[in-house]
């Protein structure tokens, strides 16, 4: 208290003055510097690199390449459209799926019912789990000789040694499935914060007019949703696309290449190929995809207009 | 939506203005009285079928991870009985897991503490000043949310070499520190402007400097805000693979994910091993979660999201 009277004097100056004009500067500066260190300066080079042959295997290649990297990704390059085509698949489908489940989530423990404070945690906790945990219960599942297709078998359903994981024509819907598991209480969670918001009044009113559940839910639910349903679809879809950890433990990108995303190519082209340059353009491309897609969702979805 | 809200209310107001003969009024009162309650009373069943079945899907994989953790190895029991430790003392000394732990343990809380600490300053800062470069501060936090983290590790990895950091638990520090900095900082700021300036002001008029005046009167009303930002940071770096997977690959000094990915991709899967290990991965952030499910909920509709 001493020391706050001794003060005083000085408190006068400071509240009738402007706010001191190199604070806000200081203040950011960690946070500025860190980020122009280790995300600005690494796009940069990205850039940079992806107009380069540039291989640490190869170093007597090294030098300019012009668009030489962006020409072989467009003509030269099936694997690319096959990585690419994958990565769309999974984007679509997790995202959808996620919200549709998310949102019937979220509808549920926003009732009033007994136990509804456990259900909530129980339902949300895969939330917190990471991809390669996932994939460590899933492989466990879904293990040939000891996982649930055994048990199944044992009560008639489908044949022993059934290993999703190693065939094509399951491979995709069993990383759906193990994906759909973690990511559903993210919609869920979202979607039911912003059902807290929605006035209590406007479902008196329409239940007044004699509008049921269902019309309810269409006319007033929804649109309150929207913009925390864009929201979280497009963050969501970047996440999807940019996120390799779930795939790469699950199947590796495989059975024969079919779970490869354009991400885990990109990583495998540069960490395990060492071919930077072409990496870096592979990135670029990714960026400009990704980039030109959220937009074109921000504009279709009219994000943030007429409604609230 | 507000021109079909305005047609409702107009629908909806005129029945208790027109006031009407007695008998005819209490009947629409009865029956209004009783839709309100058929709003709130969906069937039970309506409620505890589909979640049933969502909490299957849900508690069984964990359940099938614990029957693996506890049941002795080449049992096939569906109840884990007799109980056994033996996977969990293999896992922790003879795959060091200890040390895993004591790792990822180390990200976790350093990650925490310095994205805390940045995020404040720059919450702070966003929240109760204008200056030049702040839209495009603001601006540069939003874009850095689509910079896919897994694209960015080759220029990462070069610079991590530059600076001598690979194979140092720093490397995964800072990153995982820089990647959780911009949603952390605009968290931080959301829940600094809900805390009114004149509370500062008081304390100012009293004498404080504004870094002790933010100490005593600011910082306390931010503790829900401070608890869901750092365990965001803290259950993020707990969980992340890549970068622990491409900047450490000296033994001693990977993380749990890391060596979870090594019992998974072993030759002859120890999956009694496997289930220990993920049980070990899974406790530290189940409690986490725990400890900040309430939060969660009006930490996201206390609109600091939306900003």
């Amino acid at each position: 208290m001493a020391s706050a009277v001794a003060r005083a004097p000085r408190a006068p100056g400071r509240r009738a003055g402007a706010p001191p004009r190199r604070l806000p500067y200081l203040l950011i500066a960690p946070a500025g510097l860190l980020m122009l260190g280790f995300i600005a300066y690494p796009v940069i080079s990205v850039f940079y690199y992806s107009l380069r042959n540039y291989n640490v295997t190869k170093p007597w290649r090294d030098g300019f390449a012009g668009f030489d990297n962006f020409v072989r990704i467009f003509t030269d390059d099936p694997q690319f459209w096959t990585t690419l085509g994958f990565s769309a698949r999974w984007v679509v489908v997790q995202v959808s799926l996620q919200l549709a489940l998310g949102l019937v989530l979220a509808l549920l423990v926003n009732q009033t019912f007994v136990g509804r404070g456990v259900a909530r945690a129980m339902v949300f906790s895969p939330w917190a789990v990471s991809g390669v945990l996932t994939t460590t219960i899933w492989m466990l599942l879904y293990n040939p000789s000891t996982g649930i297709s055994r048990y199944l078998a044992d009560a008639g359903i489908g044949s022993y040694g059934t290993s999703v994981l190693s065939d094509t024509g399951t491979v995709f819907w069993a990383a759906v499935l193990a994906e759909l598991w973690r990511g559903v209480p993210f919609f869920a969670i979202l979607i039911l914060a912003d059902l807290q918001s929605v006035p209590k009044e406007l479902y008196e009113a329409a239940s007044v007019d004699g509008a049921g559940r269902a019309r309810q839910f269409l006319h007033i639910t929804l649109p309150h949703l929207r913009d925390a349903i864009v929201l979280a679809t497009l963050l969501r879809g970047v996440w999807e696309f940019n996120n390799v950890d779930l795939l790469y433990t699950l199947t590796g990108g495989g059975p024969a290449g079919v779970t490869t995303t354009l991400p885990l190519y990109v990583a495998n082209t540069g960490i395990e190929g060492h071919d930077f340059g072409y990496a870096s353009a592979l990135t670029t491309v990714a960026f400009v995809i990704l980039l030109f897609c959220s937009i074109l969702y921000l504009r279709l979805s009219k994000f943030g207009g007429d409604s609230k | 939506m507000t021109a079909a809200l305005a047609e409702k209310d107009s629908v909806a107001a005129p029945p208790p203005a027109t006031g009407a003969p007695a008998p005819p009024g209490r009947g629409t009162r009865t029956r209004r009285f009783r839709r309100e309650r058929a709003f709130d009373d969906v069937p039970r069943w309506q409620i505890y079928l589909p979640l049933t079945l969502y909490l299957l899907f849900t508690l069984v994989p964990f359940y099938w991870m614990l029957l693996f953790a506890l049941r002795p190895a080449g049992s096939t029991a569906l109840v884990p009985w007799p109980l056994t430790g033996e996977h969990f003392g293999k896992v922790w000394h003879e795959r060091s897991f200890g040390m895993f732990f004591q790792n990822s343990m180390t990200v976790g809380v350093a990650t925490l503490v310095m994205t805390t600490g940045i995020a404040l300053a720059g919450g702070y800062a966003l929240a109760r000043f204008e200056f030049r470069i702040k839209n495009a501060f603001m601006l540069a936090l939003l874009c850095s949310q689509f910079i896919p983290g897994a694209l960015m590790l080759v220029p990462l990895f070069e610079i991590f070499r530059n600076l001598q950091l690979i194979n140092s638990l720093g490397s995964v520090i800072i990153a995982e520190t820089v990647f959780q900095l911009p949603l952390s900082i605009i968290l931080i700021s959301g829940f600094i402007k809900n805390v009114p300036v004149s509370l500062e002001e008081a304390a100012w008029v009293d004498g404080c400097s504004r870094f002790r005046a933010f100490c005593a009167v600011v910082l306390p009303l931010l503790r829900p805000g401070l608890i869901a930002v750092g365990s965001f940071a803290f259950v993020h770096s707990w969980n992340h693979f890549l970068f622990a997977l491409m900047f450490l690959s000296e033994q001693d000094k990977q993380t749990i994910p890391v060596g979870l990915n090594t019992l998974i991709g072993a030759d002859s899967v120890d999956l009694g091993a496997l289930a220990a290990g993920g049980v070990i991965a899974a406790v530290p952030v189940v409690i986490v979660f725990a400890f900040i499910q309430k939060w969660l909920i009006t930490g996201f509709s206390a609109g600091a999201v939306k900003g």
